[in-house]
């Protein structure tokens, strides 16, 4: 029987609304398939039905041959399949979950103690065999859970959103798996809101409202867009501020830093004028570039959402004055004899944007998390606008905005609810409450959803609605941690611009993310690793910091790899003297 | 089979790795069983009463020195109601007795029932019948014992015999009940938190992607509770008749084949409750709310069910404790009476089956 499967029409209600809208492909083994689209486009869905975990309402699949209706239990024994959240037991060791897959799937004891061998080996999880499930990093887990879902030996390999929440050194390491595993055959289906994965994927499927707009090789796509992308290389000036007014020509469809550079997608057939203008506007080189999936998919989509903020057009501008707004001192933290975070000190300027990079697990979100008073150092200071946290962290609290990684949001109250109970908890006067929710709705276009809860509208909205809620006091000092960990690449250029805005106005902003792309829309790149600060520059700067002949001209990705391995070294050598 | 058995060792380690379920199967039951044995008692001991004495003859004298001797009253003497009034009200005194001036002339006419005045704290309503039951007794003691002077015709010699429970300790009745509450906690709570758990986790959804059946994902969570159970019931009965002293009419085994009988309705509404809700929180409260509660309440262990309103007797059948407890407070106080086992047996199987079925019918073994 050929490794395939065959989608024939398949449509998914849920209610009345349609999660997939007659849906048709075929996906063939010894290809990797992405699976790449917004958020709410029907991906998690379609992964579901694949697996025969959700019946189509109308339409069929078979995988291998197999329906999905009708032949389930076949195609549960041939296929492996991750879901998106991981999905293995917290409270028992990797062995153990290994193992309970391993006898789920029926493979005889002699022959599994050598699988297992190969599987801990592939996925480097052998030092940690014994360790609690719940303790590994994001990274270990989702090599976990790709161990477990290998316990299949499948034919078809089904992986939904892998790499959300994952580093990129534990990116690099899932994808090396998973083309090994297509080297042997197998079918991998890999879903994807990044285009940087969806771009290296042999086939893909792009969905767009439960409908597929694209089917086939990414190259093929990027080609249409032969010709309209630019690059404005050395700029002199903010690379943001000439984003912002690229996005808002009339003859540009989508824009983007990329690098040092500002990456500009023109419209279909409009003249390069405008863009050339902008160019010389900041003394910079206009060069016609290659197009890249990213640019096809955007195009596709309906372009980019432009470069203008409406919040940010609200807030009024904070004087400039050069004032360190947030500032550390040998930050230390340790639970128990684990440190966390390990004398960190930094400053940040008023109207800066700095980011915290660093692997899953190396103290990023602690670190993050003593800055805005919501942990308590074990020693060191930590002061927002001039105020110390550890004394006057109610008052500094007022000056300051949070937006957390699962954005915080209360399920169980509307829309119009979470705004009203933010405003009331930063203790606006009343009239100020009804003005700022009235504002914020409107901004960001939230009045159709007001009486929905948090929980069932898109990502795309949950994240708008985490930032009206952050910003309803008008803060001089924002901290996001994480906020376009898992979000579409329309929705995270509509957030960028917003906090490009806000940077404008005066606003502060410190940016934990996994996001290599976003590093450089900061100012300056704190990069954290084993808890300690091991590095803190201009993106520029970072990444003529790791180059070296092999790699004249890294991307802030290899960059970052590279300062973390060798980082690593260096740790490793001074362990084994020591 | 091999599924099977891996995914109990499975919910083996998370049992033995989670805190809280080791704390509700070992922690808790001795608690209650303590709570109940020693906290809790529906024995009425050294109630505080008040005797007003406004008479001075011997007789008065005689009966509030009777009031004085008994052992379940604690006596607070006085001369003028006034006194003891206020402390009624206060919350001091639970009831007092009158001796009214007039007593011996009253005794004399034969009124015997009418010499003497009781007023009860009736707050508690328990403890006010209770009190007064015992002020009358006393009262009654007292005449009989005055037989040759009292006016008393033709008297009915009553001897009462309290069978089962010949010292009345509340205790004795409460244990078991307690049993059956630890029961719930384990058989319902707890499972109706592992399903729920699965979905909360999304673990679930990966379980349902092998192709272990939904029968044996279902049964890999029955077996481990099921043996916790029983576990449990052997550590209660241990606790009960060697600890606390319970006398244990009836045999270990009918103990715990009744116990593994209630085991099955209890599962099987932890299953339900874990099935409809899918969310910890919400199964945790419907598991209070439908387990934990009537079996307090409604199964006979702390109210006796005949004296509730019909619609409520009714409603009791649907509730396993129900059964559970009358074969419980049998086994231990009375002794084996198996037709009482089996009608009760029966009883809890066909509420389990109830359960089941419902169960069957909301299962899915897809996500939609």
């Amino acid at each position: 029987m050929a490794i395939e499967i065959v989608i024939t029409d398949l449509v998914k209600r849920f209610g009345t609304s349609a999660a997939l809208d007659g849906v048709s492909a075929r996906i063939r083994g010894g290809l990797l398939t992405g699976i790449v689209g917004p958020d709410g486009a029907g991906k998690t869905t379609l992964m579901r039905t694949l697996a025969a975990l959700m019946l189509p309402s109308e339409g069929s699949v078979s995988v291998c041959g197999r329906d999905i209706v009708t032949e389930a239990a076949a195609i549960h024994n041939i296929t492996g399949y991750m879901p998106q959240r991981f999905g293995l037991y917290e409270d028992l060791t990797v062995m153990e979950n290994m193992r309970l897959y391993a006898d789920l799937r029926g493979l005889d004891t002699g022959s599994s103690g050598d699988l297992f061998t190969r599987l801990l080996g592939f996925t480097g999880l052998a030092p940690f065999a014994g360790r609690l499930a719940g303790a590994l990093s994001g990274g270990m887990k989702q090599k976990l859970g790709l161990a477990c879902a290998l316990m299949a030996q499948p034919q078809v390999l089904l992986l939904d959103e892998p790499s959300v929440g994952v580093d990129p050194v534990s990116r690099q390491d899932l994808w090396r798996m998973v083309q090994e595993l297509v080297a042997q055959g197998m079918a991998v289906v890999w879903s994807t809101a990044y285009l940087d994965e969806a771009e290296r994927c042999q086939d893909v499927l792009l969905l767009n409202q439960g409908r597929i707009v694209y089917s086939g090789a990414p190259a093929a796509l990027t080609a249409r867009l032969q010709g309209r992308s630019y690059l404005i290389r050395d700029l002199t000036g903010n690379r943001r501020q000439a984003l912002t007014e690229g996005l808002q020509l009339a003859s540009v469809r989508d824009g983007v830093i990329q690098g040092a550079a500002v990456r500009l997608v023109l419209k279909e057939g409009a003249p390069q004028d405008e863009i050339a203008a902008l160019a010389r506007r900041y003394r910079a080189q206009l060069l016609p570039t290659a197009p890249r999936f990213e640019d096809a998919f955007i195009d596709l989509l309906g372009g980019g959402p432009g470069g203008r903020s409406g919040i940010a057009e609200q807030m009024p501008a904070i004087p400039q004055r050069g004032e360190v707004m947030v500032r550390c001192r040998d930050l230390t933290k340790r639970f128990g004899d684990f440190t966390a975070t390990r004398d960190v000190s930094f400053e940040v300027t008023q109207g800066e944007i700095l980011g915290l990079l660093g692997p899953n697990g190396a103290g990023k979100s602690t670190t993050f998390k003593m800055l805005c008073g919501l942990l308590k150092p074990t020693s060191g200071t930590a002061e927002v606008v001039g105020l110390d946290l550890r004394r006057h962290a109610g008052r500094a609290k007022i000056q300051l905005g949070y937006m957390a990684q699962k954005f915080s949001l209360y399920g169980p109250l509307s829309v119009r609810q979470n705004l009203d109970f933010f405003a009331g908890v930063y203790g606006l006067t009343r009239a100020q409450r009804r003005e700022r929710v009235r504002e914020m709705i409107q901004i960001f276009e939230l009045t159709p959803l007001l009486d929905e809860s948090p929980d069932d509208i898109p990502l795309g909205f949950k994240q708008r609605l985490a930032l009206a809620c952050a910003l309803m006091h008008r803060p001089k000092v924002l901290f996001l941690d994480e906020p376009t960990s898992g979000v579409d690449p329309i929705t995270r250029r509509e957030f960028w611009t917003h906090i490009t805005g806000l940077v404008g106005k005066g606003v502060t902003v410190m940016v934990t993310t996994h996001f290599m792309e976003e590093a450089e829309y900061c100012d300056r790149v704190a990069l954290v690793n084993r808890a300690e600060l091991i590095a803190l520059d201009t993106p520029d700067a970072l990444k003529a910091m790791a180059a070296d002949e092999a790699l004249p001209d890294p991307t802030m990705e290899q960059a970052f790899i590279r300062l973390i391995e060798r980082q690593n070294a260096i740790a490793d050598a001074r362990e084994r003297a020591a | 089979m091999r599924r099977l058995l891996a995914l109990i060792r499975k919910e083996s380690y998370q049992i033995l790795r989670d805190p809280a379920a080791l704390l509700i199967t070992f922690a808790l039951p001795p608690i209650l069983l303590f709570l109940f044995a020693f906290a809790v008692s529906l024995d009425v001991q050294g109630v505080r009463v008040g005797v007003v004495l406004e008479s001075d003859s011997p007789q008065a004298r005689s009966l509030a020195a009777a009031f004085a001797a008994t052992p379940f009253l604690q006596v607070t003497p006085a001369r003028h109601r006034e006194d003891v009034e206020d402390r009624l009200v206060a919350g001091e005194l639970k009831a007092f007795a009158v001796i009214p001036a007039d007593f011996d002339t009253r005794l004399l006419q034969g009124q015997g029932q009418a010499a003497i005045q009781i007023i009860t704290d009736a707050s508690n309503p328990n403890t006010a019948t209770f009190t007064a039951g015992y002020l009358q007794g006393t009262f009654s003691g007292w005449l009989q014992s005055q037989g040759t002077t009292a006016n008393s015709t033709a008297r009915i010699d009553v001897q009462p015999r309290y069978w089962f429970n010949p010292e009345l300790q509340s205790r004795r009745t409460l244990v078991p009940g307690a049993i059956a509450l630890v029961m719930t906690m384990i058989g319902t709570l707890l499972t109706a938190l592992v399903m729920s758990r699965e979905w909360e986790r999304g673990t679930m959804e990966a379980l349902l992607s092998t192709p272990a059946a939904l029968g044996e994902i279902i049964l890999s969570k029955l077996l481990p509770y099921f043996l916790l159970g029983a576990m449990a019931t052997a550590g209660c009965a241990f606790l009960a008749v060697r600890v606390l002293g319970v006398p244990m009419a009836g045999s270990f085994w009918a103990l715990m084949l009744i116990s593994a009988t209630f085991l099955v309705p209890a599962l099987g509404q932890g299953l339900l409750i874990s099935t409809v809700s899918k969310n910890q929180f919400l199964a945790s409260q419907l598991a209070v709310m439908t387990g934990y509660l009537p079996a307090m309440l409604l199964s006979g262990f702390l109210f006796e069910i005949q004296s509730m309103p019909w619609l409520v007797q009714w409603l009791t059948y649907l509730i396993p404790a129900r059964y559970y407890v009358s074969s419980l407070q049998t086994v231990f106080l009375a002794g084996d009476v198996w037709p009482l086992f089996l009608r009760d047996m029966a009883g809890m199987l066909a509420v389990g089956a109830v359960f089941f079925g419902l169960t069957r019918l909301k299962s899915r073994r897809t996500l939609d």
